[in-house]
């Protein structure tokens, strides 16, 4: 595996900052009501982990050690107030409805996370490629959790994707049923938490399973060596 | 004596799971005469409920659902369940919140004895949540009832909405003078919410004498339910004496006070769920602290939650939340409260506080 796949692999799967790190669970508990608010900050945060694994990366070796995170979070600060102004400028509606937390993905943990163990220590091509798998990982479990969060609370999908991509955008709505009582539960905090935990469950779970196909062959080594002891 | 290791009556699980429903029933037939035939409804759906549902998962879990389901644990839950869930609910509330008890709150966690929250009330409190219009529609008194149902009536409405006869659930809760009637607790917080005291609330239909027409007699059947447990030593004292300790004390202050405002500790003891609370739902062993002054701060702790939430809170009854909020407390009582072993003078006292200290030399 090189550098790329790896990195795509630890940022998508076996690290995912959202449902491994545990990175930037505030802004993914609270936004992903719908999957278009998750969609939308899950972009928002990967522009600025590109933009700021770049940054970092470029000056990693003239940032005195000591005062390395204030100057990070700076970095970090000025790429989320260029994406907060462009969505203020061209998705307004969307950035009236995911309001605090796109100033808050300053504070986001997945990112000041890569610029400190990735970023800081790697080459640009990489820390930027690290950027762009950490965003796409982050931004698939926020759409994957908004999905179930829409799907249970009010039967529908992708409603309101026109805020994002544009008028047009509006037949993407999805309507899978038309629920007389809303599963409000689905849509409030405790909803969000109890299907992260199931997310990290099923992952888990998956993990577990591919794990017990390839390891088989490893358990009969283990056991040669026993018999090695005990014949010594 | 301390702790479960030692009891003395050697009952198995379904045992004491069948005796704590046996025990209920004085309650269940009290709410069927008040409020109709509503809980006997909602109780056979959220059985059938449970089963299948813990059956299907054990399944999955690769487990023997047979013993599982002859322990009668998740038959306790929806009794439990089925007695919180107003008379008038669609079916579908309880199926929901059965399968939610069991599939997310009780095996997810791992099965019986390994859940952190009680089911029953972890179940109530989401659909509390999720669906509260239906959630706070309780019945009125059926002989204040303008139109009193018949057990084809309460059937009809669970699955259609409507009486056997075309009534709506709104006309149903109308009273015979043609006003609807709030629970109790919800009649006084409203009240005292728009600035009138709980003496002027007591003049209204659902009250006689200070408390709540059937609530009353629901509540002492609870009781005395309650007391049979005691007597056979399926519970301790400790949980529910603290509950009506914790209840007591604050409303008795709080009573003498301001008695415009706050209402009579008799009110609080026998009003909403407050005896099934304390002698049923609070006393899950699981759930519940282990040891025995443990177990008196965590019903103390449910008894005060339930005071706040009733009286400054945005829910009238407030018997699940409490219990959720001191469930999360349980390993921290269980931490402070582990009593002496036997033998040995208070060693692990001693070892907490020279653990604190450390702490607070280091920092």
């Amino acid at each position: 595996m090189n550098e790329y796949q790896e990195l795509s692999w630890q940022g998508l799967w076996k690290n995912n900052p959202a449902i491994v790190q545990l990175l930037g669970l505030c802004p993914l508990l609270a936004v992903t009501m719908t999957v278009v608010n998750g969609l939308g900050l899950g972009l928002a945060t990967t522009l600025v982990l590109i933009g700021s694994n770049c940054t970092v990366s470029l000056v990693r070796n003239m940032v005195p050690n000591e005062i390395r995170i204030p100057i990070f979070v700076m970095v970090i600060a000025a790429f989320v107030t260029v994406i907060q102004l462009l969505m203020n400028a061209y998705t307004f509606s969307l950035y009236e409805s995911l309001g605090i937390f796109i100033p808050l993905i300053v504070t986001n943990c997945a990112i000041i996370g890569r610029a400190e163990a990735y970023a800081s220590k790697n080459p640009v091509k990489y820390a930027a490629f690290d950027g762009l798998m950490m965003g796409a990982g982050f931004t698939a479990i926020l759409v994957i959790l908004g999905g179930m969060r829409e799907l249970l609370g009010s039967g529908t999908l992708f409603a309101g994707a026109n805020l994002l991509l544009g008028d047009w955008a509006t037949i993407l709505k999805v309507t899978v049923f038309e629920p007389e009582n809303p599963f409000l539960l689905a849509i409030l905090p405790p909803g969000a938490f109890l299907g992260m935990g199931l997310l990290i469950a099923f992952k888990n779970a998956l993990d577990r399973r591919v794990e017990s196909w390839v390891v088989t062959p490893s358990e009969e080594k283990t056991v040669q060596r026993a018999r090695v002891t005990a014949d010594s | 004596m301390a702790s479960s290791p030692h009891q003395r009556v050697k009952r198995t699980t379904g045992q004491v799971m069948r005796l704590v429903i046996y025990a209920g029933i004085p309650g269940l037939a009290l709410q069927t005469w008040f409020f109709g035939y509503g809980a006997l409804i909602h109780f056979a759906i959220a059985a059938l409920t449970v089963i299948v549902t813990e059956a299907a998962i054990l399944e999955m879990r690769k487990k023997n659902f047979e013993t599982a389901i002859k322990d009668s644990s998740a038959l306790l839950t929806a009794f439990l369940i089925a007695i919180c869930i107003p008379p008038f609910a669609p079916w579908w509330i309880t199926v929901i919140g059965s399968f939610f008890a069991i599939a997310i709150v009780k095996q997810l966690y791992g099965g019986l004895g390994f859940n952190l929250f009680n089911p029953a009330m972890a179940a109530y409190v989401m659909l509390l949540v999720s669906f509260p219009v239906q959630m706070s529609t309780w019945a009125i008194p059926q002989e204040m009832s303008q139109f009193p149902q018949s057990f084809s009536d309460s059937f009809s409405i669970i699955f259609t909405g409507f009486s056997a006869e075309g009534y709506s659930i709104e006309q149903l809760r109308t009273h015979i003078d043609g006003y609807t009637l709030a629970t109790p607790l919800d009649a006084v917080k409203t009240a005292v919410s728009q600035g009138m005291t709980v003496q002027e609330s007591f003049q209204g239909a659902i009250f006689e004498k200070g408390l709540g027409v059937g609530w009353f007699w629901i509540n002492a059947a609870y009781l005395l339910g309650g007391l049979l447990l005691l007597k056979l030593k399926v519970i301790n004292w400790h949980i529910p004496g603290g509950v009506i300790a914790g209840i007591s004390v604050v409303s008795l202050i709080m009573y003498l006070t301001d008695d415009g405002l706050y209402t009579s500790p008799m009110f609080h003891l026998f009003s909403g769920g407050l005896m099934m609370g304390a002698f049923f739902i609070a006393t899950d062993p699981v759930s519940a602290s282990t040891t025995n002054r443990g177990r008196f701060i965590f019903g103390f702790g449910i008894g005060l939650w339930t005071y706040i939430i009733r009286t400054w809170g945005g829910y009238p009854d407030a018997i699940a939340f409490a219990v959720l909020i001191m469930n999360m407390a349980v390993p921290l009582i269980d931490y402070y409260t582990q009593p002496r072993t036997y033998g040995h003078r208070s060693g692990h006292n001693k070892a907490i506080k020279a653990k604190d200290s450390d702490k607070q030399s280091g920092s």
